[in-house]
């Protein structure tokens, strides 16, 4: 590579010096204003070509009719009931998947040998479609509440647990040796030591856990249920009331928005109170 | 009359075994320091010295041969010395404070007992404001303070200290030898100090030891006779370039290739 002019040099810095605030500002309401105007424009473009027939409102349905028919089954169907109850069997598959999995990646350091002994297991068990296996659950653990729940927490833990043991593999030697030279017996490495560093990793595994909680509990819905948005969009299908099924899917992805936004609050509030890592606070 | 020892390194050895092999780190090493005494050590890299300090901190066992220290034989015995390894190793999600206190915490020391001794101390060793600071905001002199502070903390009597200053700038390390022998002379600590500049070694230490190449080994023994307190001045005495010219002729003349060896320091 050639060296950078003088010239070039010299109009690199002069855009760095004045990329000040008020620039940093500017660009920051024209990519807000920017998103607004996309959104916006598909929007109108959905209503607009299923209106005038371009897009075939049957399989299409549009905004409007969307909008309408959620307000409908909000205000009389059993929409609200669905929505607690889908989030309900993702938030508690998310929690006890994420806490569960962190204990058994963070128990990998204990022992060298189980931890090789269960690594292939560990893989394995994440590479198989977890999804898979929802049939077998549902009749394992009925059409009820639970076996959604279940589906959820399969499709976290492993994850959470690769997470985890990724913490526990980079904790630095040199901090354990410290810890040891002031006496520390191995609890108080574990707990001084090997779960603070793990933290970070184990933190970083929980914006693809929700989103992997609600697909468990969504297809769980999907194989047997009697509530949730999951079983009313498979009920709508069956019915041909597309119109239900566009609904269902616009439920699931205001749903999803919201879990990963929770998420990330929960992020913010670990990483502000536990983590500290060189150099980030 | 036999002076009374402090600390005392009989015959030690290690061996360490990789890919089939044997390689010596230390072999027969003895020392012998007494109470309250400042002694450097000095090697070419690879001698094994960090390695007799993994022994003498019980955190390695000897392959041959035994420490004792006021008597008892302390090998395999972790806890009994304060050891500040080379880096700081402040734990980055603690506070300066919590990091210093961090040894008593390991002892079960409740915690409003360790504060109230940390924080006379973190006043009177130049940290005062720094408590509630984490170690990625602090330089690396102040770093390596805390560090000390939390091995002084820890209370033994013995410290060991590896190399502590090694990362740091020429005009720092003055101001923190100074600081070090300050501390030193407030608490009246046994120190062993390893270091590869032959400059702090000589003035900080009372006795310097010098170790061969590996497997490591004693050399010789220096005594410094130069005065306390001492200031930077002392290093332009000729009564020091004298010192220092023994030094170099003992870790290279034997030793022509010590400098090229290249050997990793073993921990």
């Amino acid at each position: 590579m050639t060296k950078p002019s003088k010239k070039y040099a010299c109009a690199r810095a002069k855009r760095f010096i004045y990329d000040d605030e008020h620039q940093i500002k500017k660009r920051k309401k024209i990519i807000a204003a920017g998103r607004i105007a996309v959104a916006v424009l598909i929007f109108a473009g959905w209503e607009f070509f299923t209106h005038i027939g371009l897009m075939d409102p049957y399989y299409w349905s549009c905004p409007s009719a969307i909008l309408e028919t959620t307000w409908e089954q909000l205000a009389h169907g059993s929409l609200s009931g669905d929505i607690a109850y889908t989030s309900a069997s993702a938030v508690i598959g998310f929690v006890t998947g994420t806490l569960f999995g962190a204990v058994l990646g963070l128990s990998f350091w204990w022992s060298k040998a189980y931890a090789g002994i269960s690594e292939p297991f560990l893989i394995v068990f994440n590479a198989l479609p977890k999804l898979a296996l929802g049939p077998v659950l549902v009749i394992m653990f009925g059409i009820g509440f639970f076996s959604k729940a279940v589906l959820a927490f399969l499709m976290t833990v492993v994850t959470t647990a690769i997470y985890a043991y990724g913490g526990v593999k980079s904790v630095d030697p040199a901090m354990e040796t410290l810890l040891y030279s002031l006496g520390a017996r191995r609890w108080q490495v574990f707990t001084k030591i090997v779960v603070p560093s793990s933290l970070p990793w184990i933190i970083s595994s929980l914006r693809v856990n929700i989103a992997l909680a609600l697909a468990g509990s969504i297809v769980g819905e999907f194989i047997s249920s009697e509530h949730g948005v999951g079983r009313m969009v498979i009920y709508a299908g069956t019915i041909l009331d597309i119109n239900l099924v566009w609904v269902g899917v616009f439920v699931l992805s205001v749903l999803s928005v919201v879990m990963y936004f929770c998420v990330v609050l929960l992020e913010k509030f670990l990483s502000r109170h536990f983590v500290r890592m060189n150099g980030q606070g | 009359m036999i002076k009374p020892y402090k600390i005392k390194v009989e015959g030690v050895s290690k061996t360490f075994t990789s890919g089939g092999k044997v390689f010596p780190a230390l072999d027969d090493v003895n020392l012998t320091v007494e109470d309250g005494k400042f002694v450097s050590i000095i090697g070419p890299s690879g001698c094994g010295k960090s390695t007799m300090f993994n022994i003498i901190a019980g955190l390695t066992p000897p392959t041959g041969g035994d420490v004792f220290a006021d008597g008892e034989s302390i090998a395999g015995r972790a806890g009994y010395v304060g050891y500040m390894l080379q880096k700081d190793m402040l734990l980055p999600w603690r506070n300066i404070l919590d990091n210093i206190i961090l040894g008593l915490e390991v002892r079960g020391v409740p915690r409003k007992k360790a504060v109230g001794r940390a924080l006379p101390l973190i006043e009177k060793y130049g940290l005062k404001g720094f408590e509630k600071h984490y170690p990625d905001e602090l330089s690396g002199g102040m770093r390596q303070r805390a560090a000390l502070l939390r091995t002084l903390l820890y209370d033994r009597d013995i410290m060991l200290l590896d190399e502590p200053f090694g990362a740091l700038d020429a005009q720092t390390r003055l101001l923190m030898q100074n600081w070090l022998l300050e501390i030193w002379r407030d608490f009246g600590k046994t120190i062993l100090f390893v270091t590869h500049d032959i400059d702090e070694a000589i003035y900080l230490a009372d006795e310097i030891y010098v170790f061969t190449k590996r497997p490591g080994k004693i050399k010789a023994k220096i005594e410094v006779p130069i005065k306390r307190p001492r200031s930077a001045g002392d290093m332009t005495t000729p009564e020091f370039a004298g010192l220092k010219s023994t030094l170099l002729k003992l870790l290279f003349s034997a030793s022509p290739d010590a400098e090229t060896a290249g050997g990793d320091e073993i921990d």
